[in-house]
């Protein structure tokens, strides 16, 4: 009994160390103020000289956001394009990750060791080397080039295409290995039933596969969209000028204009915004296969 | 075992707590601009004094100051642009200089301490490093075959909205600075450079917005290799930047050619400036360095190697020609007249400016 108390508290203790605590944290410089000082906020709670305890919280960060529409666009910009990646994620990982679940054991480790070899490689580097590859004068144009399909070469950096391709590449295994783990538990056993009974393997898929494969799809999806719609670095690096995402406002909030307390609110209504909302569906649904 | 691992633990203890009471520890937390040193700089340091560089780089003063601000960076000497200087030494941000274990303060150029001491009152906390100018570094064989007559020593290359337009296939860049794009702008079309009024702001994206169209990105440090290879032609940058792009394209031998303009209407003049944070955990080893960066041989080798002015008047003697009569590097004294200081802003001024940047990059 003793060590089931312990067992579930170890993931709560983990939840409230690494992201209760942070939280706290940021929210806590969301409700103050900023000023010119280190660290650049007013603090909050203040003991007077006779143990009285002042504290200073206010919103107007908060309401802040609401004033300028640019917070609003770059949330909705964000959802729009990491909406967009994931549903290429899905569209490319999951043939993969059906084929993988569909060969041999043998095969099967070598292609997932090939799916989770790329991160055996700086992320930053793999993002430096598609610049290499999409410039004016990098390996596609050269060759589209040398080809003669085009006259000049296509712009493919500093625009979103080149955005998207940075996040549908950068995240893909996120999408291949939960899909992965559902399809290999899938009875094959299953599907034999259904060509016997005279099913067609495409209706087979649809009304056996798909179906029986859709909590991978979801988790697959969730861990590509997430970290998508916080993404500062593709953007930066891939993106052009007008790419205007919720990372790049945060990091101006943050860096340019110096506001620590408007950069939080910023985070913090991300939180609320696109990730609560997503992981209580997600609870919701779970509960109820669970039922 | 349990016992010898103890015996172990305890004289580890001791001799931690014997070095810290005796004297500073045998390193020192560099945080520097990357490529603004020379190769053997630090080695040569590391070698007279033994102590232990950590070396570290940034590429924005903005990442900088958020570590300063933050508190407990861990950093003994940094160097930031001396706008930022100005504000970080309102927050409490650096340590005051111990004038007495820098020997070499005479070598300092007086000139500069004076415009320096501009952002920090009778220079107490900030040596001055390296300065430059921002202005625009551009591809000089594809500007003649576009555009014969291009203004090459103006500003118009930038900002005259039909001039860009006519070289816009080419690739032109601007700094992601906007305190600096704002100033420069704003001596061109007259302004004062360090005006924090809502209307010049208004200005500043009235203007902007006509030249957007054909502006490729805005970035502070990818137009060096851009510029080299030939990806673009037109990037305002900073001079020692645009420099070793000029540099890079010579040593790549494509046949590109790399020419840097100081505008005859006047552009930004910086300085950067090596400073002690408040919380430095070595500061002893701190000043030993910085009288070092100080040495007229050392700073011109620096020189030599990035292509900046120093602002070590003692250094020149030691300066190559090559570098010292270069008028990009060292300009002449009537184009010296020309360049105006960026100021720290208010933070009000900074918002206002910050979200016309913005809505003048992404069109919201």
């Amino acid at each position: 009994m003793r060590w089931r108390t312990f067992a579930i508290a170890v993931p709560y203790l983990w939840l409230l160390l690494f992201f209760l605590a942070p939280f706290a944290i940021v929210l806590k410089i969301a409700l103050s103020e900023a000023m010119l000082a280190r660290p650049p906020y007013a603090p909050l709670f203040e003991w007077g000289p006779d143990g009285s305890l002042a504290v200073r919280a206010s919103l107007q960060n908060f309401l802040f956001l609401l004033r300028d529409d640019l917070y609003w666009k770059a949330y909705l910009n964000s959802a729009r394009i990491a909406l967009i990646s994931t549903a290429f994620c899905l569209i490319l990982g999951y043939p993969v990750a059906y084929g993988i679940a569909r060969s041999s054991p043998t095969a099967r480790t070598v292609l997932l060791m090939l799916v989770i070899l790329p991160f055996w490689t700086s992320f930053l580097l793999r993002v430096y080397a598609w610049i290499g590859i999409l410039k004016n004068n990098g390996p596609i144009n050269n060759m589209l080039l040398a080809i003669g399909i085009i006259d000049e070469p296509i712009t493919m950096m500093q625009t979103d295409f080149a955005v998207y391709v940075g996040i549908v590449y950068a995240y893909l295994p996120f999408m291949i290995l939960p899909l992965f783990a559902r399809l290999v538990r899938i009875d094959h056993t299953l599907l034999e039933a259904a060509a016997d009974l005279g099913c067609r393997p495409l209706r087979a898929f649809l009304t056996v596969t798909l179906p029986l494969s859709l909590p991978g799809i979801v988790a697959g999806s969730l861990l590509v969209f997430i970290p998508a719609v916080g993404e500062f670095v593709i953007p930066a690096l891939l993106g052009g000028p007008d790419t205007l995402m919720i990372g790049r406002v945060l990091w101006d909030e943050f860096f340019a204009n110096r506001d620590w307390p408007v950069a939080s609110a910023v985070a913090i209504a991300a939180l609320f915004l696109l990730v609560i909302p997503i992981t209580v569906f997600q609870r919701l649904r779970a509960d109820q296969e669970g039922a | 075992m349990l016992r010898k691992l103890m015996t172990g633990c305890a004289a580890f203890i001791l001799i931690t707590a014997a070095g810290v009471a005796s004297a500073e520890e045998m390193v020192l937390n560099v945080y520097n601009w990357s490529d603004y040193i020379a190769e053997d700089t630090i080695a040569d340091f590391e070698e007279r004094t033994g102590i232990k560089v950590n070396y570290d780089v940034f590429d924005s003063n903005e990442v900088l100051e958020a570590k300063l601000l933050a508190g407990n960076s861990g950093y003994d000497v940094v160097v930031p642009a001396a706008s930022f200087l100005e504000r970080q030494i309102m927050a409490g941000g650096f340590a005051r200089l111990d004038r007495s274990r820098l020997g070499n303060w005479g070598n300092l150029d007086a000139t500069i301490l004076e415009r320096v001491a501009a952002h920090d009152p009778g220079n107490e906390h900030a040596v001055p490093y390296m300065w430059g100018t921002t202005g625009f570094g551009y591809n000089v064989g594809k500007v003649e075959a576009i555009m014969s007559d291009a203004p090459t020593g103006s500003w118009r290359m930038l900002f005259d909205p039909d001039v860009v337009a006519e070289l816009a296939d080419c690739g032109v860049t601007l700094l992601d600075a906007p305190t600096e794009v704002f100033a420069n702008l704003m001596g061109y079309l007259g302004r004062d450079p360090n005006s924090e009024s809502p209307e010049d702001v208004e200005l500043f994206e009235e203007h902007l917005s006509k030249i957007r169209p054909h502006i490729r990105y805005f970035h502070s440090s990818q137009n060096i290799n851009d510029l080299a290879n030939g990806e673009i032609c037109v990037a305002m940058g900073w001079s020692g930047d645009m420099l070793i792009a000029r540099d890079r394209a010579v040593e790549a031998g494509q046949g590109v050619e790399i020419a840097y303009t100081i505008p005859e209407e006047g552009a930004v003049i910086w300085f950067d400036n090596l400073a002690i944070p408040s919380d430095a955990p070595h500061p002893e080893n701190a000043h030993l360095f910085l009288d070092y960066m100080m040495e007229a041989e050392v700073a011109a080798a620096i020189s030599n190697y990035v292509f900046y002015a120093n602002a070590n008047g003692a250094s020149l003697p030691y300066v190559d020609d090559e570098v010292k009569s270069d008028p990009s590097i060292y300009p002449s004294d009537a184009v010296k007249e020309n360049l105006f200081a960026d100021l720290a802003d208010s933070p009000a001024f900074t918002r206002l400016l910050t979200r016309a940047w913005t809505r003048v990059k992404t069109g919201q």
